[in-house]
Formats: C-alpha cells, structure tokens, sequence
C-alpha cells in the first residue's frame, strides 16, 4: 500500500541545544494525530537516539518531520539525514551493544525496537539517511 | 545558567528533576550531585523523574552515573516515579540502568534508602526513626 505524505517540515539539527525543540516538534505532530502516551513516548525515544547519532557521529544534519497515511492508519515519518562520514558495516552497526563511541551501543537497535518501520542507508564518506515511522496505533 | 536544584532531607540528598534534560544540564547535574554527596555526607540519593517525559539512553547514562559514583562514595542511589510509558520505552530500548533501584514515589524511596543503609551497616531499621 502506498503511504501518502499529509504534512512535511525540515528542521535542522547541528547542535546540542537543538534536540529539545526538535522533541517537542515531533510530539507537537504526535498528539496533532491523536497518537497515544506509550507509542508518542516510544516515537519521541526513538527520535532522540537518532538525533544524537547525527549530531555526535554525522556532524549534524536535518531531519524531515511527516505526517503519512497508509490507508486507515496515519503515523508520523521521521527522516534523518546527514552527511557525515557514513557507517562502514551497517549490520554490525545495528547489533546491540556496538559502539564506536565507547557508549552503549542501544542507540540503532532499540530505535529499531522502538518504532513500526526502520530503514538505514549509509555511504562512506557521503553520509547516512535513517528513516522511521511509527503509526498512531502501532 | 539553569540548574537544578538539590535539597537536603535529613541524611538524603533530593532532586526533582522538572525540565527535560539536555546534555550540558545533565552533565552539570551528575558534577553537582557528586560534589554534595561528599559535602554533606549524605547516606542517599533520590532522584524524583515524576516530570520526566523521556529518558534516552543519555539520560539513562547519566542516572547510572550518578548511582555508580554515589556507590563509590557510599551513598545509595534510588530513581523515583518514572512513569509507566517511560518505563515500558525504557524496556523496549533495552536500557540497563545498572545498579539504579527504583521507587514508586519519594516517600517509598526513602523508606528503601533507609532499609538499603541499615542493611549496609547492620544497623536496626529503627535507627532512622526520629519522627
Ligand atoms: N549518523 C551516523 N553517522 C556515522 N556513524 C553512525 C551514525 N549513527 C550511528 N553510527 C555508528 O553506529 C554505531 C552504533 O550506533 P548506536 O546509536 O547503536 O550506538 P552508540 O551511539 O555508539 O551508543 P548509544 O546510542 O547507546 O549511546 C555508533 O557507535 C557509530 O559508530
Ligand atoms: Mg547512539
């Protein structure tokens, strides 16, 4: 089924102080479609992990904020895009507890775990694109 | 600069975390603490996130930080009032949070910093009871 964009706004994040409007935005959309506590808390989770990774290791980027539809369900897309020095090997990237930055290594995996769709594109040396949605009751 | 404020309970340290986080108040506020623990010589640590609508895993690492450091310098840590989607992101994330204990209000979590303590030096439970 195809997924309908209702709603598209680019915010850019290149600094720390950054991260906590770019949350509020997303809940902002989050409760605009009536999404619940756990799934906005989860969404907003999620967003957060991501944007760290961009700002930390993708020397900051933008991140699009949608609204979609996919038939009844309407969810929030969130696309972050940088274009720092990309991930050599994204699966090993993806296992929990892999870190090059002596830090947990939860960030991608619990996103994963976190939201309804996930998808990770990343070239060395151009940049890294992740792309999620979570759906209103997903 | 904003800051967070840290009360004094008796042997306790308080903080009620009101804002949502970010990295340099945080960072702040795990330096703050650690320095009042050895200050004051507290016995505990209660950290009230009643207010908190996200803990990532920086804000997760920040909390164990502060529990392991208060460790170190005897003093027990205990997480209060986290609330339940919170908790259940929290799970799902697959974030630790080693060594934290946690309480469901400020009043159960001085009743286990209490318990946790005379525990730790063979004191009876009675021992704090000065009301
Ligand atoms: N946007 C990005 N650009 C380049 N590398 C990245 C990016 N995002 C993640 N990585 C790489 O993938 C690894 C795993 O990321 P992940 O978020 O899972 O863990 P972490 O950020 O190291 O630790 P945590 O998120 O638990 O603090 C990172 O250590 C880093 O090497
Ligand atoms: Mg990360």
């Amino acid at each position: 089924m195809t997924i309908l964009i209702l709603n598209k706004e680019m915010m850019p994040v290149v600094k720390e102080q950054d991260v906590v409007p770019f949350r509020n935005r997303v809940k902002e959309y989050a409760t605009k479609i009536g999404m619940g506590l756990v799934n906005q808390t989860k969404l907003i989770t999620a967003a957060s992990e991501l944007v760290r990774n961009m700002l930390k290791y993708g020397k900051g980027g933008k991140v699009y904020i949608e609204v979609v539809s996919k038939g009844r369900e309407n969810g929030i897309r969130l696309i972050f895009e940088d274009k720092g020095p990309g991930i050599p090997d994204v699966s090993l990237a993806m296992k929990d507890g892999f870190s090059t930055g002596k830090s947990l290594g939860l960030g991608l995996p619990g996103t994963r775990r976190l939201v309804s769709e996930f998808d990770i594109q990343s070239v060395v040396g151009e940049g890294t694109t992740v792309t999620v949605i979570k759906w209103k009751n997903g | 600069m904003e800051k967070i404020p840290i009360l004094r309970m008796g042997p306790f340290l308080l903080v009620t975390i009101q804002v949502d986080l970010y990295d340099r108040l945080a960072e702040n506020l795990e330096a703050d603490l650690v320095q009042m623990v050895s200050k004051t010589g507290a016995m505990g640590v209660l950290i009230d996130i009643s207010a908190v609508s996200i803990i990532d895993s920086f804000m997760g690492r920040i909390i164990g930080n502060i529990a392991s450091m208060s460790k170190i310098m005897d003093a027990e840590t205990v997480v209060v009032g986290m609330q339940p989607a919170v908790a259940i992101t929290l799970i799902e994330l697959g974030l630790p949070l080693k060594g934290v204990q946690c309480a469901l209000n400020v009043e159960r979590g001085m009743d286990l910093l209490r318990a946790k303590i005379a525990l730790n030096e063979g004191t009876p439970d009675d021992y704090f009871d000065t009301e």
